[in-house]
């Protein structure tokens, strides 16, 4: 693997390993900086889902068929993997779905509409996707709870002084907060937040969507009762996601999707639930995106969540020195030692989809818009902003070009 | 590819024309679209005849292409009836943006001032909402 002593990524080695970035984009070499959004896909990870589709292809725990042995082997096989990603203390616990999203709605349906009731109070952040915001305003207004927020300071981070007058309201049962922000990078204190959440009697719900690519992840050190993530963002196909729950609550809750392979009987009468994680598992799994995710574990282990979120840092903060030499730039977000492989930044008098437009012009790939964060657009004072992200096939150089696509921007808007 | 920021698209950028608010505008719409949060409130005033559209203002914020084609707009509608722009297609406003191949993101940018526009005239006249641009206020989140 292409990893030195000292943790340095050998990105050039690594890049190789990734078909879609040898390509180039209206004549210029491709510079794909949209991670954050989803992720590219090393080769590794493309031949085990073709190998799987090609030689062990068959439906999981159904078949007694030689071939439906070795998919369900191969699958539970990615099950394993992906448990030991987040440390996770039973595989039991970790249950396939098909993104982040839909783990979140997981807990906020199965075990919000059951334990949730007028007068609770349901807490999330100001920089939360919409993905772990919206369904608890859902789930809070359909069970009289209280939606409550927690405040953003102005360089980007949660208000950990607002905690106490939260709990002022009163029955504080959810905190739901993401461990990386997916609009600004910041690196939220999860731990901190989780024994705060049992202090109050509540359940601590983790949306790692954006921090399971980038760095070591232990929901046992974490503290926390739920956590969601998705493939896709760490090297492996779209389509599956997991959540990782504790046994007693994911036992105590309702299903979620019902019908076939999550039941243990069903009679005219009534139908007995499955146990976990099947029970949660409705239908015929994401079965050959299940086995990539698990290769796509492999890869990230193997080129190592330590080195992978080191060579980030260095590049996150390489980026806002960059960035910071481009005349109207606005730059959002904390400084680099509590941020991820994030910037967010605007340009004076320029749209986002301007500038993104131009930069494409040069080959370089960045989002613009509001990242499904509209909440915190509206805390920030814009519409929308620009955002680069980076992994581990990101190289510096990139970074200068995006810096330099961004003069070409402030040349053409004047 | 430069097309897309041409000169004349950039003049209509940095000095828009009709931007502004008109007081008791005749007709009135805001429109968002939800893609980019880019926004536009379309104010119009008409002649004595109540037909014959005297002004047309708008405010937002939005990307180049927004407010450029926005501010064309103004421009490609004054001295019309509000039955004449009822009845104006996208075509005709995109000619007029003369962006050739523009990707359907960026068309949809180039819309929202005429699609607002259309359900302000919709609202005040009756004007008809064909086919092609029904359900377009929902989609802008017209207001």
């Amino acid at each position: 693997m292409a990893v030195g002593a000292d943790l340095k990524l050998d990105v050039a080695a690594l890049r190789a390993d990734f078909p879609i970035l040898g390509q180039e984009i209206n004549g210029k070499p491709l510079a794909y900086l949209d991670s954050a959004v989803t992720a590219q896909k090393p080769r590794q990870m493309l031949e085990a889902m073709t190998r799987f589709y090609e030689t062990s292809y068959a439906n999981v725990h159904r078949g007694v068929y030689s071939l439906a042995e070795r998919a369900t082997e191969a699958f539970e096989g990615a099950r394993e993997k992906v448990t030991r990603l987040v440390n996770a203390p039973s595989s039991r616990e970790l249950i396939f779905t098909r993104n982040a999203t839909e783990s979140l709605n997981l807990v906020a349906y199965a075990w919000g509409l059951t334990n949730l009731g007028p007068g609770d109070g349901v807490v999330v952040t100001e920089l939360e996707h919409h993905s772990n915001f919206v369904p608890w305003q859902y789930v809070a207004r359909r069970t009289g709870a209280d939606f409550r927020m927690i405040p953003l300071t102005g360089s980007g981070e949660l208000d950990l002084d607002a905690l106490d007058g939260i709990a002022a309201q009163g029955d504080v049962k959810v905190v739901a907060t993401n461990l990386v922000s997916n609009a600004l990078g910041t690196v939220n204190p999860v731990e901190r937040l989780a024994e705060w959440a049992h202090e109050q009697g509540a359940i601590a719900v983790v949306d790692a969507a954006q921090a399971a690519p980038h760095r070591v992840i232990d929901v046992q050190a974490l503290g926390c009762d739920f956590l969601a993530f998705s493939a896709h963002k760490l090297c492996g196909p779209s389509g599956v996601g997991a959540l990782w729950g504790r046994r007693a609550l994911l036992e105590a809750m309702e299903p979620f999707n019902l019908g076939g392979h999550m039941i243990k009987k069903v009679q005219f009468e009534q139908t007995t639930w499955g146990d976990l994680p099947h029970k949660f598992e409705a239908g015929t799994s994401p079965i050959a995106e299940a086995v990539g995710f698990g290769a796509a574990v492999d890869y990230i282990t193997g080129v190592g969540l330590e080195a992978i979120e080191q060579h980030e840092h260095e590049l996150v903060s390489y980026a806002l020195e960059r960035l910071a030499e481009v005349p109207g730039i606005v730059l959002y977000g904390p400084s680099p030692e509590r941020r991820a492989g994030i910037v967010s930044f605007n340009m004076d008098g320029v749209h986002p989809h301007d500038v993104a437009q131009v930069l494409d012009w040069e080959g370089v790939a960045i989002r613009a818009g509001h990242h499904c964060c509209q909440p915190l657009m509206q805390r920030l004072g814009v519409a929308a902003t620009n955002r680069a992200s980076f992994y581990l096939y990101t190289l510096p150089e990139e970074i200068d070009r995006l810096a330099e696509g961004l003069l070409r921007v402030r040349k053409v808007f004047g | 590819m430069d097309d897309l920021y041409r000169e004349v698209i950039l003049d209509h950028y940095k000095n828009p024309r009709g931007h502004g608010v008109i007081e008791d505008a005749d007709a009135s719409a805001e429109g968002v679209n939800p893609l980019c949060g880019d926004e536009v409130a379309i104010y119009v005033a008409f002649e004595e005849d109540g037909e014959t559209i005297e002004e047309v203002k708008f405010s937002g914020r939005g990307c180049a292409i927004s407010q450029a084609a926005t501010s064309m707009l103004t421009e490609m509608v004054q001295g019309r009836t509000a039955d004449e722009v009822g009845r104006l297609s996208k075509d005709e406003l995109l000619e007029e943006v003369g962006i050739p191949n523009m990707s359907p993101i960026r068309i949809k940018c180039a819309l929202l001032g005429l699609g607002v526009l259309k359900v302000a005239l919709h609202r005040a006249k009756g004007t008809p909402l064909p086919e092609e641009w029904a359900g377009l206020d929902e989609e802008f989140q017209v207001r």
